[in-house]
């Protein structure tokens, strides 16, 4: 079952299905910070009041927004 | 000489390999076309010199950012002889992009993996010699924060470029075609060159920023805590700062009582004058905010190096965000709180170029404490003690007020391109050495950039209030109490009379000589002021007066700053003009509004 990161919960983790999106500039942001398809991810936490999320992919922790985050697919495992 | 250029991504400890390589002798240099500062030295390398140039942090090489189209700039317009790609070790597995992009470029180059101690720690396992073999290139680790591998980089790179040298080698002076990088081909070498060099933990162990964050970023902690490490941090740069301040201004008081007046005393009045109330109070006005910038950055530069910058811009984002600004310019509107000029200058954290002129459009109305100094005479002589603290309180409310105000109004104008998508380093020990030299590097950088301009200014106003040299100084019969009744239809409105007119023009030099400014326009001692001026104005006027000076261009300095940062005249311009017409309008409203309740 693959889920938007934006509404996954905190703590549950999978892998990156897709890169869902249009824009080459945030698609190349997304993929330089380490979102690729096949990576393990894991949303650590999410800020209150829709607030940016936290997340891990890789070897690195990033936080991003909810509108970007629309962009990932995630495979849950 | 050979140039040798330093590239990497964000957050690899780029600039800490920098400061180390070139100690404290860098300087913010000047690059035909590039809008940002890039900070070079010159060194003796090997047998030759070298300069080194610091390039801005990028995730990309053909860029969209802005950061990344100075790189492309600078690569297209400058002869590079070599380049140092920095890498963060334990991110290696995908900052190998930007490394294979370069080698696209054809320029000669090293691969610097950084923060060797971080990946140690971490488990991530580099087979070096392996990696040199596939890349085609020399690579060492290093830490450049505790310098361990540093002496052999540095050789290494020396050999290098006498290699490069004899070898004849032209530095890069073709068109970089960035176009024709194949991304696909790039990721398939990325992903064989990481299976057969690299080991990766499948979860890197870091228990300790793990815990640290579970506490800082807690759901109903976070947001307490870092209120009270910013309260501790404000703290420490303010009370430490104001007797250093104090320190300064007295230094320069001895000074000229004794050394300059002497020496000047056989000189026409005239002279005297603008020599000492003109060039030597400007001086003296840039001298004062010295032990400021250096306290704030050294405090600054340990929450940013420690990582928990990142994490506050985390909290406070869903607010900030609703203004079109982040996290870090709330961590800068609240140090502006404490002065003005070095929450500006912190706000170069901000890579977004619209982001940070936003920071910097809102930060002015942050109520300093130079401003606090005028308000809480002013509230002494004018309202009773139970309702001084309320008055207070008021005024903080509008700086709030007008800064976000601000923020809504011109979010559209200075918008952010950049996708909010922010590294979450692990938390690290800042270095003291680090610190230190970053502070110094930005003492030096606000005084070659502001001095003059700040003098220019001091000088001005000096003129305007004591001339024609008939007319007794700062009294309404010099040029600037002309203006004073020149402008007294815009100023009448607002209950700001003449006399108050011509302090708010020394004012616009600096808050701080506001008070003694009025003792001299009424020529009286400070002591007598506060019961002339309660006896000379009632308190809807002296609010409106007060309102007008917290929102109105914060001083000089302010201006200086803002000017050298954003690099634009422009920007400088609409940074001066609406606060004084937003002040304009506070004041109006709150005065007419007073007046016609019967106050």
């Amino acid at each position: 079952m693959t889920k938007q990161l934006s509404i996954l919960r905190a703590g549950e983790s999978g892998i990156i299905a897709s890169l869902n999106t249009h824009e080459d500039y945030l698609l190349r942001r997304l993929m330089a910070v380490g979102f690729r398809v096949g990576k393990q991810i894991e949303l650590i936490r999410s800020a209150i009041a829709k607030g940016p999320l936290h997340v891990r992919v890789g070897t690195t922790e990033v936080m991003l927004r909810r509108e970007e985050a629309q962009s990932i697919e995630v495979t849950l495992c | 000489m050979k140039r040798i250029a330093l590239l990497g991504m964000p957050n690899t400890g780029k600039s800490t390999f920098f400061n180390r390589f070139t100690g404290a002798n860098a300087r913010v240099g000047n690059w035909p076309g590039i809008t940002v500062d890039l900070m070079s030295a010159k060194l003796p390398l090997g047998d030759q010199m070298a300069e080194i140039v610091d390039l801005p942090g990028i995730y990309d090489l053909p860029g969209d950012s802005e950061d990344e189209r100075v790189v492309e700039h600078f690569l297209n317009t400058t002869p590079v002889d070599l380049v140092l790609v920095i890498l963060n070790s334990s991110q290696i597995e995908r900052q190998l992009s930007l490394l294979l992009q370069v080698q696209q470029l054809g320029i000669p180059c090293i691969a610097l993996l950084n923060m060797s101690d971080e990946a140690k720690k971490f488990g991530v396992r580099i087979d070096e010699p392996s990696l040199s073999e596939q890349l085609g290139i020399p690579v060492f680790s290093l830490s450049a924060k505790y310098g361990e591998g540093f002496e052999l980089v540095k050789q290494k790179i020396a050999d290098t470029l006498s290699y490069i040298n004899k070898a004849g080698l032209p530095s890069s002076d073709k068109k970089v075609s960035l176009k024709n990088i194949d991304n696909a081909e790039l990721e398939k070498r990325m992903h064989g060159i990481v299976e057969k060099s690299i080991q990766i933990p499948t979860r890197l162990s870091d228990n300790i920023t793990q815990s640290l964050d579970k506490l800082f970023l807690h759901t109903w902690l976070g947001l307490p805590l870092f209120f009270l490490v910013m309260y501790f941090v404000f703290q420490a740069v303010f009370f430490l700062g104001d007797p250093l301040q104090g320190g300064v201004e007295q230094l320069l008081g001895l000074v000229r009582v004794h050394a300059l007046e002497p020496l000047l005393a056989a000189t026409p009045a005239l002279v005297q004058g603008f020599l000492l109330d003109g060039v030597y109070d400007g001086v003296g006005t840039v001298a004062t905010f010295v032990p400021i910038i250096l306290l704030f950055f050294f405090f600054m530069s340990i929450v940013e190096d420690s990582g928990y910058l990142s994490r506050a811009a985390f909290l406070m984002d869903a607010l900030m965000s609703k203004v079109g600004l982040d996290g870090r310019s709330f961590v800068m509107l609240l140090m502006g709180f404490g002065c003005n000029v070095p929450a500006l200058m912190g706000t170069r954290v901000m890579r977004s170029r619209g982001l940070r002129l936003l920071s910097m459009l809102v930060i002015p109305f942050s109520l300093c404490t130079a401003r606090l100094q005028v308000f809480v005479f002013f509230i002494a002589a004018l309202f009773s003690p139970s309702h001084a603290p309320l008055a207070l309180l008021s005024l903080y409310f509008f700086s709030f007020f007008t800064a976000f105000i601000t923020a809504l109004l011109f979010k559209g104008k200075y918008r952010t391109v950049e996708p909010f998508i922010i590294e979450v380093p692990p938390y690290r020990l800042p270095t003291l050495q680090q610190i230190i030299i970053r502070s110094w590097h930005e003492v030096r950088h606000f005084l070659q950039r502001a001095t003059t301009f700040i003098i220019i200014g001091v000088v001005l106003v000096w003129v305007l209030t004591n001339f024609p040299s008939s007319a007794a100084p700062a009294s309404v019969d010099t040029w600037a109490g002309i203006m004073g009744s020149w402008l007294s239809p815009i100023f009448d409105p607002i209950g700001v009379d003449q006399k108050l007119t011509i302090a708010l023009l020394f004012g616009f030099v600096a808050k701080e000589i506001v008070i003694g400014a009025l003792a001299v326009i009424y020529a009286l001692e400070e002591e007598g002021l506060g019961s002339l001026i309660a006896q000379q104005m009632d308190w809807v006027q002296a609010y409106s007066f007060m309102l007008f000076t917290l929102v109105y261009t914060p001083c000089l300095s302010t201006i200086a700053t803002i000017r050298s940062e954003s690099r634009s005249n422009t920007f400088t311009a609409i940074s001066l003009i609406w606060p004084l017409f937003f002040a304009w309008f506070l004041s109006f409203a709150f005065y007419q509004g007073a007046r016609a309740l019967g106050y």
